[in-house]
């Protein structure tokens, strides 16, 4: 066994996981595909939105996989940093807007 | 940013062999991943073989004025590899009687040969359907004499083909060096203005982009809309067609690839992005490429690596276009390059 949680190469496997369960990892993988094919939104623009959700869930392997899906895409890497701004904000904003529920609570019991 | 060629350096990777030997121990020696022979071989298309021969290739020196991160020839300043005119005077003996339609120089800068106008002049005598020069640009402005080229093209009806590695001075500088993307801009300009990569010119204007990093191209077509936005909106640029290339892991970027640590990575993504349909059309089954010094090999990659032909004609003097149809195409692990996505070649993607 790996003596650590994380394997840069085990990325390279995911495919793998359809072995244990070919039906429901097929239409896993028959989805993501056609999620990320261009529609409203250009391929490029749901790069950098999963570029984005990649930081905001902690994934490392998903970081590896959409930072290269990136610079394959010409994307730049202010481009990139802008857009984990955006995740940061939206998770910040999640926070403090809980600050209401607090501030509600307070002058409930308090107030 | 490299000064100096990995030749200058004495590397141990200007060797060809030390490459040759690379790409052939290690993942490939252990299993880990497969020889492009026994890939090629699971879809019945080994042996890989020459079909008629469509482009011919020369590569007029390995000088050239800049010293690119990732240039597969090792070119720069201190090469001094020059073809002769007399080994153009040979090339201009097939020129004249072959039945390529499409006429190719490269480099190193093409234009720093001195024989390169002569050449250009002779060639052009003999009609070929596509008259290409490979030009990095910058050496358009890179001094006085050089500055007419955009004119010398027009007036021999060449077809430009310049390399861009980015829309941003940041992506492009950090490739190719300090100062190339506003060369590159002002020269692209100067070559819009006297009628290149205008829509419906004849005068035939494309960028070759090339990936500035360890990581494989996007898709042509995408990369094309997003540089012609970008060029037109930032410096009122035109082109006609981009061709995104894959790098290939010889010469200085191998080099690149080894000390950045990203070999391995580089090569599964080439394997696992391998596509039999790219090798039905890949270059060197219809290409012919030729070195400074006259001889014969089955792409400009080949040369680089010392693999010359596997016919009995073996230099442009003993050229023979019957005997090198059907040629088998000598191969190793960089031909995975060649075959991974939508595939690459001189021309962009093949498939």
């Amino acid at each position: 066994m790996s003596k650590t949680y994380y394997d840069p190469a085990d990325l390279r496997k995911f495919g793998k996981i359809t072995e244990w369960s070919e039906e429901l990892g097929n239409k896993f993988f028959d989805y993501y595909g056609k999620v990320f094919e261009e529609g409203a939104l250009s391929t490029r623009e749901k790069s950098l939105i999963a570029l984005a959700v990649a930081h905001t869930e902690q994934c490392p392997y998903c970081i590896d996989a959409y930072t290269k899906d990136g610079l394959q895409r010409g994307v730049t890497k202010e481009e990139m940093m802008e857009a984990i701004h955006v995740g940061a904000a939206i998770k910040s904003g999640a926070t403090l807007v809980h600050g209401v529920q607090m501030m509600n609570k307070v002058n409930k019991l308090d107030g | 940013m490299a000064t100096k060629s990995l030749h200058k350096r004495e590397s141990d990777l200007a060797n060809s062999n030390r490459q040759l030997e690379i790409l052939s121990n290690g993942i490939f020696q252990n299993g880990e991943l497969p020889t492009f022979k026994s890939k090629i071989a699971e879809t019945n298309q080994f042996p890989l073989k020459a079909k008629k021969l469509e482009i011919l290739q020369i590569n007029v020196g390995y000088m050239c004025n800049q010293v690119c991160d990732h240039c597969h020839v090792d070119a720069g300043p201190d090469r001094k590899e020059i073809m002769t005119r007399d080994t153009m005077q040979q090339c201009l003996d097939v020129i004249k009687n072959t039945g390529a339609h499409t006429l190719d120089l490269t480099g190193g800068a093409p234009e720093m040969n001195p024989d390169f106008r002569w050449f250009v002049e002779e060639a052009a005598k003999a009609g070929i359907k596509d008259f290409i020069v490979r030009s990095n640009l910058t050496i358009i402005r890179a001094n006085k004499k050089y500055y007419d080229l955009p004119e010398f093209f027009k007036k021999h009806n060449v077809h430009v083909v310049s390399s861009m590695p980015h829309w941003t001075r940041g992506k492009t500088d950090k490739q190719r060096g300090d100062g190339v993307f506003d060369k590159s801009i002002k020269a692209l300009q100067e070559l819009n203005a006297v009628g290149y990569g205008i829509p419906n010119s004849h005068l035939r204007l494309d960028l070759v982009y090339n990936p500035s990093g360890a990581f494989l191209p996007g898709d042509q077509m995408s990369m094309e809309k997003d540089f012609k936005k970008a060029l037109m909106e930032d410096f009122s640029i035109q082109f006609h067609n981009l061709f995104a290339i894959t790098n290939l892991p010889i010469s200085r970027f191998l080099d690149y690839l080894i000390a950045s640590e990203n070999y391995e990575d580089y090569m599964h993504a080439l394997v696992e992005a391998y596509n039999p349909t790219a090798v039905e059309n890949v270059m060197c089954t219809n290409t012919l490429s030729v070195s400074w010094d006259g001889y014969l090999y089955d792409c400009d990659f080949n040369q680089m690596l010392e693999l010359p032909v596997n016919s009995k004609a073996k230099h442009i003097s003993e050229y023979n276009e019957d005997l090198l149809e059907g040629r088998n195409i000598v191969i190793s692990q960089h031909c995975y390059g060649c075959t991974a996505g939508a595939g690459s070649s001189c021309q962009g993607t093949v498939a």
